[in-house]
């Protein structure tokens, strides 16, 4: 819950709340991911994520 | 006695995770966690450097004041989420390799923080005393606040932290005010990696190399950089023609359309360096520095500052910076050592500290990094029984016996480990965990390349000079105790090429003699040089005195103590492995000596494989 109250202050702090229907719907998109593969390979370009 | 106020900063989970402690807002400790695990550029928490820290002034995690971590994750992924919204569909197989570890760790960064700092203090509201500190306040902090100067304007470049990639600020007293930004995807620390990746070095170590590189080639594709990738303005800010490059949406740094600009392919890592490499990383090399320039030029017009303060990544390009003090558009020009992502923890804490808990500031003499000497030390009592405990066959001699015995052994063109005192914080060593040789020999490059560090032959090394002497050995008349400004050999020590040896391609010039101390001279008669100083390293400041004294000169080779792909030794057992694994003749611990003819050979080992090469 406390992460979910952080994110909620961030995205009003920022103004950003047309972020909100993105990041649903990344979030549900990345669930997919994370379920269809096993582990995380950490991306090559690490430095930029 | 009051306990000291700690603070403590932490940078993980990027690269180079580092900790370092600040007590009533002194400087007291910094370490990498590389160092102690042994895993070049280790990101994990960095549970063993904050044990460390906390070591040097005999508390516990419980007695930290506030722990202060040096970027802010949402940021991060706000960029993350518009950059791959911008380019979608494209960048999709990007996104299914970063988004899981973003569900799965980075968003929850605070906890995942939370519960790595309970493990060690369980009953600790850690969400009361966690706080965040943007990546490029960080970098500020960490270069004003430790610097020499009461008043600086300060500029930060890297790759990216946030959003932002090139930050300008002015410094006063305790305060810092962030005056712009340049922001993602246009970054110089970017634009570099992208040559990094296309002349075939890993992207974020491979930097060094392409600047070590850049003197074999000509800038012949600088012009081409500047008509198509860079377009810098007149105020010194810069844009980045995305279509030539790929790290916004894909899993590479350059695109089809770079390749196409430069000829070919990006190099793969087995292939043979070409003239054309070489070229390319002059290229790049001359269009950073016009850029770096550019806008220390235009910070010095907008702030009317006479000192700058620089850190990130980019601040670790020494040519660029020694450009930048011979230019005069700054009268002093200070650099944090630790400049890249491991400086921020430092950054982090300083912050907290100053801007957040308005700390007062005391601006010291020289600078308050202490010789950038802030890690783990050694007695010699335990030194002694690390050793043996280890097998080490040794000699225990004086201070004086040991500097004889030392700069005998350099002067016979012996590569000599030197371990002594605390470990440095930040990327170079700098006489605390030393390889050195004498700079006198033509030979000495290609056998500490290729027998000591198992490298490529074409990487230089670093002179150390008494800061006194400096004058008379290169064209650089102030401080340079960071390593982080290349100067030219003076005129009257350099030997001129004759004909046939200027008719030399590229690397072939590599066995050219340049100078008096040709070890430590580049092709281009610069060296990237360490002043050493008799009040922040006195017994590395004795040897070179006392090798002075054999030889007339004050100079010594001075390399970093590990071999390619190997973080910096840590501990006496550190060293003593890389001595036995490596051509490495005699070793110095404290004030033990250490000969390879007097071990024991069954302790010898093959060291070139034991470490991922960089």
């Amino acid at each position: 819950m406390s992460f979910v109250r952080e994110l909620w202050r961030f995205i009003v702090a920022r103004k950003k709340f047309w972020l909100i229907p993105v990041m649903l719907v990344m979030a549900l998109l990345g669930s997919l991911i994370v379920l269809a593969e096993g582990s995380a390979v950490a991306p090559f370009i690490y430095t930029l994520f | 006695m009051a306990r000291p106020r700690l603070i403590l900063g932490l940078s993980a989970y990027y690269h180079d995770s580092a900790a370092a402690l600040l007590a009533d807002g002194e400087i007291v400790a910094a370490a990498q966690e590389e160092r102690f695990t042994r895993k070049k550029h280790d990101a994990r928490f960095p549970e063993n450097a904050v044990r460390y820290c906390l070591s040097e002034v005999g508390a516990g995690l419980s007695d930290v004041d506030f722990v202060a971590f040096y970027d802010k994750p949402f940021i991060k992924f706000e960029r993350l989420l518009e950059t791959y919204l911008s380019y979608a569909p494209r960048g999709f197989a990007s996104f299914a390799k970063a988004i899981p570890i973003w569900l799965r760790e980075k968003l929850f960064l605070k906890d995942l923080l939370i519960r790595e700092l309970k493990r060690d203090a369980p009953g600790f509201d850690w969400a009361e005393r966690l706080r965040f500190s943007e990546h490029h306040l960080s970098h500020a902090a960490s270069a004003f606040f430790p610097s020499p100067f009461e008043r600086a304007a300060i500029l930060t470049m890297d790759g990216v932290g946030e959003w932002a990639t090139t930050s300008l600020a002015v410094g006063s007293g305790n305060r810092i005010d962030m005056q712009r930004e340049i922001h993602f995807p246009h970054s110089i620390g970017l634009l570099y990696s992208a040559f990094t990746y296309y002349t075939g070095f890993k992207v974020n170590s491979g930097e060094y190399k392409v600047m070590g590189l850049a003197p074999y080639g000509e800038p012949r594709y600088a012009r081409t950089i500047l008509d198509h990738l860079v377009d810098i303005k007149p105020d010194g800010s810069f844009r980045l023609d995305q279509r030539y490059f790929n790290y916004c949406a894909g899993l590479t740094m350059t695109s089809e359309r770079f390749h196409q600009l430069f000829g070919g392919p990006p190099r793969r890592e087995d292939e043979p360096l070409t003239q054309r490499h070489m070229d390319l990383a002059a290229s790049i090399q001359a269009v950073t520095e016009q850029m770096v320039l550019g806008l220390a030029r235009a910070v010095a017009r907008e702030t009317g500052e006479r000192n700058l303060c620089l850190a990130g990544g980019v601040a670790l390009n020494c040519v660029a910076n020694g450009k930048l003090v011979r230019d005069g558009c700054f009268e002093r020009i200070w650099i944090q050592p630790a400049a890249g992502d491991a400086g921020g923890a430092l950054g982090a804490a300083l912050a907290i500290h100053h801007l957040q808990d308005e700390g007062p500031r005391q601006v010291a003499q020289g600078d308050s990094m202490r010789g950038s000497y802030l890690g783990p030390q050694f007695a010699q009592a335990e030194i002694e029984a690390r050793l043996t405990a280890f097998g080490a066959r040794f000699r225990v001699l004086t201070d004086d016996e040991l500097y004889a015995a030392a700069s005998a052994d350099l002067a016979q063109g012996k590569a000599l480990g030197w371990f002594q005192g605390r470990m440095e914080f930040g990327p170079r060593a700098l006489g605390g965990r030393s390889i050195l040789g004498d700079p006198r020999s033509a030979s000495m490059q290609s056998v500490l390349n290729l027998k000591v560090k198992f490298r490529e032959s074409f990487r230089p090394f670093a002179p150390s000079v008494l800061r006194e002497a400096v004058a008379d050995w290169f064209e650089l008349g102030g401080d340079s105790p960071y390593m982080l400004l290349v100067a030219d050999v003076v005129a009257r020590r350099r030997i001129p090429m004759t004909q046939a040896q200027s008719a030399l391609f590229g690397i072939d010039k590599l066995n050219v003699s340049r100078s008096d101390i040709p070890a430590v001279t580049h092709i281009d008669y610069s060296a990237r040089i360490q002043t050493v100083h008799a009040e922040t390293n006195p017994r590395y400041h004795a040897l070179i005195s006392a090798f002075a004294a054999r030889t007339g000169c004050p100079v010594l080779v001075n390399t970093s103590f590990n071999v390619r792909g190997e973080p910096i030794v840590c501990t006496p057992e550190d060293a003593f492995r890389c001595f036995m694994g490596t051509g490495i003749e005699s070793l110095v611990v404290g004030n033990c000596y250490l000969e390879k003819a007097a071990q024991d050979p069954s302790l010898q080992r093959n060291y070139e494989s034991a470490f991922e090469l960089d």
